[in-house]
């Protein structure tokens, strides 16, 4: 009881302490960038108190920028991951599975429940019939072109009206696979990271030979590092039971109709399914990996920002410790002491920014550049690209406006409190 | 160390650049170790695999099956000592995020091919004799607060059924730090008799144990000739080229890793050589005192040297220190995200070196600066 008290009475004090802390930081950073406005002592002061120290303010700078730039790259590796999964998903389509399976992966519809999809309300229906594809997913292994080692490519059985079912995704170079033969097309990505998945190259897996007659963008979605052939045939290969597939997706004629044809599908005694909206589907095969980088790298970030702060303060307090007589004889001037920390805050800040932006400079080349890991979902590579978004930059030049402020802060009292008496008669 | 005094004056001088600069290093240190750590993690597999263990999959890909039948042709082939066959469950625990592998195992022969996983007798005993029965890895145990005679279900996403009803029988451990502890074993007999009668008889993959390692390549293409043109062609690897084919798949990730380490090295150690150069800048009135009354230019480099290496050793020692407190806290944190997460003696060792030799680089710029050192210019200044 009195230790669960003084655990409490600790969290309390600990939460205003950050709460504090944090009112102090976002003032701190208000204060320093009005300070040219609201302060006395001339911006041109901290050029050239800059300029006397430029190599120890490069580090400062340098340091700053590395634990930003590092910050936002892991940030953008994350929402790069998601973004890739979540492009897969169509708002206006809806995913079938059989009751309970988490994945694709691991499904199993049977034929009748697909005919009861085609049949219930809300699916969308063209000359050819309802816009429903029933596949077939496994995971076949093709040698990397960069290490030239198997790794596994997931390799999608459909139905040949995909392309109307997932209209983002495009055949850009070659023709679709005619139903019942023995030919591929294949993800963008998976045709520039695989060898022998090029255009009218044939490859030989799961005992057939198989000729690449196609390759297809699917907007930078996850589907962009498949393979794609007839679900037919796939199922044959797989040595799979007739009839049976892994997930069934259908076009609805619009995003509302989700509901109606959801209840329709489920309430039906002769099927066994779970209905999702396809996009809720991939941003929750995100979500491992998104956690995993976010954890990792925000805790590298914290870490590395300490280390950036201690060198901020370190800069910082040299230039108060250096200009020590300086200071006392602006004080002796008539500079008041909330003037001279608002121009040390300035300093401080100025930094950051440069640092901040420089960090986010540096990184920006990332971005859209491609990378390729294992999804742990299904097993299978995934490429996906860095996404650096002007929000993730602000976040970072912001982080860095905080690592200026802790760093600047202390230096800054330090230098208004010092009596100008005792300051002057030093040396 | 006659100077001792003196170089323990200096360090002290300023206690918050002190404080400030063992922190830095501090702080670069624990992040190397946890970089490293982190590193590792990506890479595991090819430091846990027996150097006389194969794996055998079906060529086709590691998700179809082979059939049980398999076992005694492969055994016939000479140079195999023991084989045993697992199949992937992959069921979750009430929650779709507690994952982690469970296993379906031939009791028979699971501890001859996997030795390293230690299970003791008296458990294993009562694991053999109870058809539902279970053994799981420590960390798994923990995660769940899992404890021996536990009765636990677990929800298959693959073989149908609903929830699967099984019981703690055994609690296993690695024998190394890094073998994985987080598998979950169950029998045969009783996935056998739940699954359905199409899915009977397949094993997902076959383990084996050769005589002699240098056997490997000829086991493996006789037991892929043996099977070729057969229904379930097999694809036959060691285990350490199959755990490597695992690691080539996370592609990028670990280089990634590594870049970002060198990043943050390379910033802190300009920020920490930055301090020392200031330190020494500010003293260059006193060392060309020390000059003057007749220390030589060597005992001043010494001087500098050996103040920045006692702030590197400390600095080093606080992080890898750190390192070794806090990571077994965030393995735990990081379970079912990352396999396990250990320190590596010899990342500690690395990182002690490092720090010495960052320690020593930092302070020789200033250091011969202050060598080099004109007297009269340097008396002149302030």
């Amino acid at each position: 009881m009195v230790i669960k008290l003084l655990f409490g009475i600790v969290l309390t004090v600990l939460a205003i302490g950050a709460l504090l802390l944090m009112l102090a930081v976002l003032g701190g950073i208000l204060a320093g960038v009005l300070a040219p406005f609201v302060g006395s002592v001339p911006v041109s002061y901290n050029f050239r108190s800059i300029k006397s120290r430029w190599n120890s303010t490069i580090v400062a700078i340098l340091g700053i920028a590395g634990t930003v730039g590092v910050f936002v790259a892991m940030l953008s590796l994350a929402r790069g991951f998601k973004a890739t999964l979540v492009a897969s998903g169509s708002p206006g389509n809806a995913l079938i599975l059989r009751a309970g399976s988490p994945t694709e992966m691991m499904g199993g519809v049977t034929l009748d429940a697909v005919r009861i999809v085609q049949d219930a309300p809300g699916v969308a229906r063209d000359a050819s019939g309802p816009l429903v594809t029933q596949e077939v997913v496994g995971v076949m292994p093709f040698p990397l072109i960069s290490t030239n080692t198997d790794a596994n490519v997931q390799v999608r059985g459909v139905s040949p009206n995909v392309l109307r079912v997932r209209t983002f995704v495009r055949v850009t170079e070659g023709r679709m696979f005619q139903p019942g033969l023995s030919e591929l097309i294949v993800g963008k990505n998976a045709s520039k990271t695989y060898s022998g998945l090029t255009l009218n190259n044939t490859v030989a897996f799961g005992g057939g030979h198989w000729q690449v007659v196609g390759v297809f963008d699917a907007g930078g979605s996850s589907f962009d590092s498949e393979v794609w052939c007839d679900g037919k045939l796939l199922n044959e290969l797989l040595k799979r039971p007739d009839n049976v597939f892994q997930s069934v997706t259908a076009r609805l004629t619009s995003p509302e109709a989700f509901q109606q044809f959801k209840d329709s599908v489920t309430a039906d005694p002769r099927t066994n399914v779970d209905v999702t909206r396809e996009i809720d589907y991939y941003a929750k095969q995100s979500t491992v990996m998104t956690k995993l980088i976010t954890i990792l790298g925000g805790f590298v970030a914290a870490i590395m920002a300490i280390g950036a702060v201690f060198g901020a303060l370190n800069t910082m307090y040299s230039a108060v410790a250096e200009r020590g007589r300086e200071i006392a004889t602006m004080r002796a001037l008539g500079f008041s002491s909330t003037n001279v920390i608002l121009s040390f805050l300035f300093e401080a800040l100025l930094i950051a920014l440069v640092g901040g932006i420089i960090g986010c400079l540096a990184v920006l080349p990332l971005n859209g550049l491609t990378t390729q890991t294992m999804n742990f979902q299904t097993f299978s590579s995934l490429a996906f690209a860095f996404k650096i978004t002007f929000d993730l930059l602000l976040m970072g030049v912001f982080f860095a406006l905080v690592m200026g402020i802790l760093g600047g802060m202390l230096p800054a009292i330090r230098a208004a409190v010092r009596p100008v008496a005792v300051a002057l008669r030093e040396l | 160390m006659k100077f001792r005094r003196l170089i323990l004056a200096n360090l002290f001088r300023k206690k918050i650049r002190l404080l400030l600069t063992i922190g830095s290093f501090a702080v670069a240190l624990f992040l190397f170790a946890f970089l490293s750590v982190v590193r590792d993690a990506f890479g595991r597999g090819a430091d846990v695999a027996g150097a006389d263990r194969m794996f055998i999959i079906n060529r086709t890909s590691i998700i179809n099956p082979i059939p049980l039948s398999y076992r005694d042709k492969i055994l016939r082939i000479p140079g195999v000592k023991v084989i045993t066959h697992d199949n992937w469950f992959g069921g979750v625990y009430q929650d779709e995020n507690n994952r982690f592998p469970q296993f379906v195992i031939d009791p028979e022969n699971q501890r001859q091919v996997f030795p390293e996983l230690i299970v003791p007798d008296d458990q294993w005993n009562a694991f053999l004799k109870d058809r539902q029965g279970a053994v799981v890895g420590a960390r798994t145990a923990e995660r769940f607060h899992w404890k021996i005679g536990d009765r636990i279900p677990i929800k298959s996403t693959i073989w149908g059924k609903g929830n699967w009803e099984f019981n703690i029988d055994a609690i296993y451990h690695g024998k190394r730090p890094q073998d994985d502890e987080t598998q979950f074993w169950f029998q045969w007999d009783y996935f056998q008799e739940s699954v359905l009668d199409r899915q009977k008889g397949n094993v997902g993959w076959y383990v084996l144990r050769l005589n002699s390692p240098d056997d490997a390549v000829r086991v493996a293409k006789s037991i892929d000739d043996e099977f070729s043109n057969s229904p379930y062609e097999t694809k036959t690897e060691t285990e350490s080229a199959f755990a490597a084919g695992w690691v080539k798949q996370f592609g990028n990730i670990r280089l990634l890793i590594l870049s970002i380490g060198l990043i943050v090295f390379l910033t802190l150690l300009l920020v920490t050589g930055n301090t020392m150069a200031i330190s020494v800048r500010e003293r260059t009135g006193e060392l060309a005192v020390f000059k003057a009354i007749g220390f030589s230019d060597r005992a001043v480099l010494f001087f500098v040297l050996s103040e920045s290496l006692v702030i590197a050793l400390v600095g080093g020692l606080i992080g890898l220190g750190l390192a070794v407190l806090a990571i077994p806290v965030l393995a735990k944190g990081m379970t079912g995200l990352l396999p396990t997460l250990f320190l590596k003696p010899s990342v500690l060792v690395s990182g002690l070196i490092i720090a010495i030799l960052v320690g020593l680089a930092s302070g020789l710029l200033p250091g011969i600066g202050a060598m080099r050192l004109r007297i009269v210019t340097a008396l002149r200044r302030v």
